[in-house]
């Protein structure tokens, strides 16, 4: 208990999970992100904020290189994980993405068993013991708040669970291949408030032993949920600090422009 | 304004003269054509049936499964069992050529390759599948042929691996394209899903592609083995006319095709049992290949996953 | 225990808990997970795209490989004479101009009857039929159809067209039999575009009074023409390459007349290829005239499929 009062009060401590230099990327001619700087802070959610098109979906997707799915995307700068360059020639990607994961919008579960869905990560990576995969299986869902809901039902299909559960059974499947960070691309856009309440509760329990980054169009959900806040406008940086001081006391006139509401 | 009336009056009048005739009887004409198909079913069937059960009352069924053709001989038999082994036979070479390429291209056309090199690539594949069959015949007798006997000396000039390999080139195609229409159906989203859990490109392939596309990736090998059943000219061309009963690929056999064409060729009077057999055979080559398709929409429809 | 974690047991959320053993277990997990092995999986993953990139490969080899032969063994013998020139048991003085006319004649005979069967049978489905079990069985129907060997369209041809109708192997049998072949071909064709005409086109002529026939006429199959005529060009192509059915009709193997009418005993393109082909063993000429043959084949396809790519791509309205 002391040890961990220690910390709370002592928030320097944190180091940078992400620190993003000069990160520009183009959309073949489009130019969709300009000159980023920011650091992500360990063990706190950041929320990025802004408007269709501003670029949050394109700098999430950034920061685990599932951008480069995208054929003509280029980009510049540096984007530091741990210090290490992610886009250095000798970082491989399924290495990154084993450590920071990543939640979609809309829930995406395999057409496989739940049980399946969440040993995919921990499988492909080599883990055969099949007692370390339950024991993996049931650690994730109980650490995505679904375990109780699945226990008896590990072997039936994903699909028959409500949205809610199957954007959780993601987030389980995600936290079983052990990630640092987890980015979570507007989790909750396509669920129902209570089942959206749930997910915003567990990623509050979550982010004591991960990072969490998410883009979300909701304001409220960045004020209720979030650590600190970016703000993003096409394709710039506007204003990144605390939640309560972005929501509350903006310095830039285009932030408080979207958060009061005038566009966006 | 007393032209806007009279337009008006004008319009006012073709409607109320207008008979619609036209409108009532064009429905009636249209249906009649689109009938025209169905009877053409009819049409298939009921020849096959009426001819073919001429023959089964004429030929004992001992006869018909056993082993021993010769339809032309002083005492004719008709034994199909020849026929329907080198049907077989040539389908399964056909398959064991086209299965593999046709899958390994559409997993990489659809998995690995960009979209610059797809669309190099595609309609090669496409002119493929619109090359005639008898200039595959030609190709199959006047070049594989020749140079499969370089490799097999003991091959005959007429075989059942030289048609049966060329029928395999000509159906990748097939199998190509349908099982890349069954990997690009399974949505981008969970294969973006498995990419983010750290997986490489082969692992999202074999490990969430096929498995979501498994229906329509048989049904489009059932498929490639209907058209290989089916296939006529490059079999008669280049597996010859042997009616011995052999599973020996090096040497000739008849397909049931080959046999329809190799009979209606020569002269076929009509009324003799000769003739009959075509039907018989006809039929069954009908039903076997009815049967394949009504299992690939069968396989198709059951384990579609709903996405 | 960290504050959050209290939080929740006070709300008797004891699932958030790990068990020891479990935290345990993870740990030994998360030790397992090497470079190593990554590098192995991307390195494999590498290897086994340019194994699959070698079936394209191969497909275009044999194409190539085809081609080329098929052009060494025509050299010399596909010239002016060789067009013009009637058959002949002489190889030198053979020339495929009968069998020209007669795939023309053939198409003749094809395109209408494929036009109005398939266009009709698509304005059928497409705007009259309701949605029950009549046109669900046309459909059914016209797909069987489409996977029916060419033999046994041959077989049909023979009893119905050959013997019952006794047209025997004239223009008119072949024609009838091959537009029965690749009827569904341009039944689908014409459906797709029938269905990709827009809603609001056919509402706008309704909106005007105009009577369904009436709306079809000017409004639906104008629309739909690009699409139709790919279609009726697609059948075309596979009616000219088709031998199977022919051959179980009878189509002869010499014939010296040049067809007049469509009564009159004919040969074709494909044919001639196939009894050339089978006689080379006798005279090995016969294999340069079919090779010389499918060149012409091979070239008249390939005017049509780019005439249905001109078609489709300049006037193929998109909405």
């Amino acid at each position: 208990m002391e040890e961990i009062l220690l910390n709370i009060q002592n928030p320097e401590i944190e180091n940078n999970v992400f620190d993003v230099r000069g990160l520009n990327l183009w959309y073949g001619n489009d130019q969709a992100l300009k000159n980023i700087n920011m650091q992500i802070e360990k063990n706190k959610i950041t929320a990025i904020i802004g408007p269709s098109g501003c670029g949050k979906s394109t700098f999430i997707k950034t920061l685990n290189r599932m951008i480069e799915n995208v054929p003509i995307v280029r980009t510049t700068g540096e984007i530091l994980y741990h210090g290490n360059d992610i886009f250095d020639k000798s970082m491989r990607v399924e290495e990154l993405r084993t450590k920071v994961g990543m939640v979609f919008q809309k829930p995406n579960p395999f057409p496989k068993s739940i049980f399946e869905n969440v040993v995919y990560g921990p499988k492909i990576h080599g883990i055969k013991d099949k007692k370390l995969l339950m024991e993996i299986a049931e650690a994730s869902l109980k650490s995505a708040a679904l375990w109780d809901e699945v226990k008896d039902r590990l072997n039936d299909n994903a699909y028959g669970l409500s949205g809610g559960q199957q954007q959780r059974l993601c987030i389980a499947r995600c936290l079983a291949v052990q990630p640092d960070v987890i980015l979570m691309d507007e989790p909750t856009s396509a669920l129902d408030p209570i089942a959206t309440l749930k997910i915003e509760e567990l990623m509050d329990s979550l982010k004591q032993e991960y990072t969490i980054a998410i883009v979300t169009h909701s304001m409220q959900q960045a004020a209720r949920i979030s650590d600190k806040t970016a703000f993003f406008l096409m394709g710039d940086l506007i204003e990144y600090d605390k939640t309560e001081a972005i929501f509350s006391n903006p310095r830039d006139k285009r932030t408080e422009d979207y958060i009061t509401g005038r566009f966006g | 304004m007393s032209q806007d009336t009279q337009v008006r009056q004008l319009i006012q009048n073709n409607i109320l003269n207008k008979k619609h005739v036209s409108d009532r009887f064009m429905p009636k004409f249209f249906f009649v054509m689109a009938f025209v198909s169905v009877f053409t079913t009819f049409g298939i069937i009921i020849t096959l049936v009426t001819d073919a059960a001429k023959f089964f009352s004429q030929v004992q069924l001992a006869q018909v499964f056993s082993t021993k053709l010769a339809p032309l001989a002083a005492e004719p038999s008709f034994g199909i069992l020849p026929l329907i082994t080198g049907t077989l036979i040539t389908s399964l070479i056909a398959m064991l050529v086209a299965v593999p390429v046709g899958l390994t291209a559409a997993i990489y056309l659809s998995q690995f390759a960009t979209e610059r090199t797809r669309r190099t690539l595609k309609p090669i594949m496409e002119v493929l599948a619109g090359i005639p069959t008898i200039v595959y015949g030609f190709f199959a007798y006047s070049f594989v042929t020749p140079l499969l006997m370089k490799l097999i000396p003991t091959l005959g000039a007429k075989n059942a691996l030289s048609p049966g390999i060329v029928m395999g080139i000509m159906i990748i195609p097939l199998v190509a394209s349908l099982s890349e229409d069954a990997m690009n159906a399974v949505p981008n989203i969970m294969r973006e899903g498995a990419l983010g859990l750290g997986s490489t490109r082969l692992e999202v392939t074999f490990k969430v592609v096929i498995p979501a596309a498994i229906s329509g990736i048989m049904s489009s090998i059932v498929l490639a083995v209907s058209r290989a059943i089916g296939e006529t000219m490059i079999v008669t061309i280049a597996s010859g006319s042997s009616k011995n009963f052999t599973l020996d690929i090096t040497q000739s056999m008849q397909t049931m095709t080959a046999y329809i064409v190799e009979f209606t060729s020569g002269d076929a009077g009509s009324g003799t049992v000769g003739y009959y057999s075509l039907y018989a055979v006809g039929l069954i080559l009908f039903l076997f290949t009815l049967i394949m398709n009504l299992i690939a929409q069968h396989i198709s429809h059951k384990y579609r996953e709903e996405y | 225990m960290s504050a959050v974690k209290s939080e929740f047991l006070r709300e008797g959320r004891e699932d958030i808990m790990l068990e020891t053993d479990q935290m345990r277990a993870l740990e030994r997990y998360k030790v397992k997970i090497d470079s190593g092995r990554i590098e192995r999986r991307v390195r494999l993953n590498n290897g086994l795209k340019h194994l699959f990139s070698l079936s394209t490969v191969f497909a275009l080899v044999v194409l190539a490989i085809l081609l080329y032969r098929i052009g060494v063994q025509s050299a010399g013998w596909l010239d002016l004479q060789f067009l013009t020139s009637n058959l002949s048991r002489f190889a030198d003085k053979a020339g495929i101009y009968g069998a020209i006319l007669g795939t023309v004649y053939l198409m003749f005979i094809v395109v209408p009857v494929t036009l109005v069967l398939g266009v009709s049978t698509a304005i059928y489905l497409e705007e009259y039929a309701s949605k029950g079990r009549i046109q669900r069985f046309i459909k059914v129907n016209i797909s069987n159809l489409a996977s029916v060997p060419s033999v046994i369209f041959g077989l049909l041809g023979l009893a119905v067209f050959g013997r019952m109708l006794n047209l025997g192997s004239s223009i008119l049998a072949g024609g009838l039999t091959m537009s029965l072949l690749v009827l569904p071909t341009v039944v689908v064709a014409s459906q797709e575009a029938i269905k990709a005409v827009p809603g609001f086109l056919r509402e706008a002529s309704y909106g005007m009074g105009a009577d369904k026939w009436t709306t079809i006429r000017k409004v639906v199959l104008p629309v739909a023409l690009p699409g139709i005529l790919t279609g009726s060009i697609l059948a075309m192509s596979r009616a000219i390459g088709e031998t199977a059915p022919l051959v179980v009709l009878g189509i002869p193997t010499l014939i010296l007349k040049i067809p007049n009418s469509i009564m009159d005993d004919f040969t074709a393109l494909p044919i001639q290829i196939y009894y050339w082909t089978l006689d080379t063993v006798l005279t090995p000429e016969y294999a340069n005239l079919a090779a010389a043959t499918i060149v012409v084949l091979l070239a008249v396809l390939f005017v049509l499929n780019s005439v249905a790519i001109i078609i489709r791509n300049k006037f193929q309205k998109r909405f």
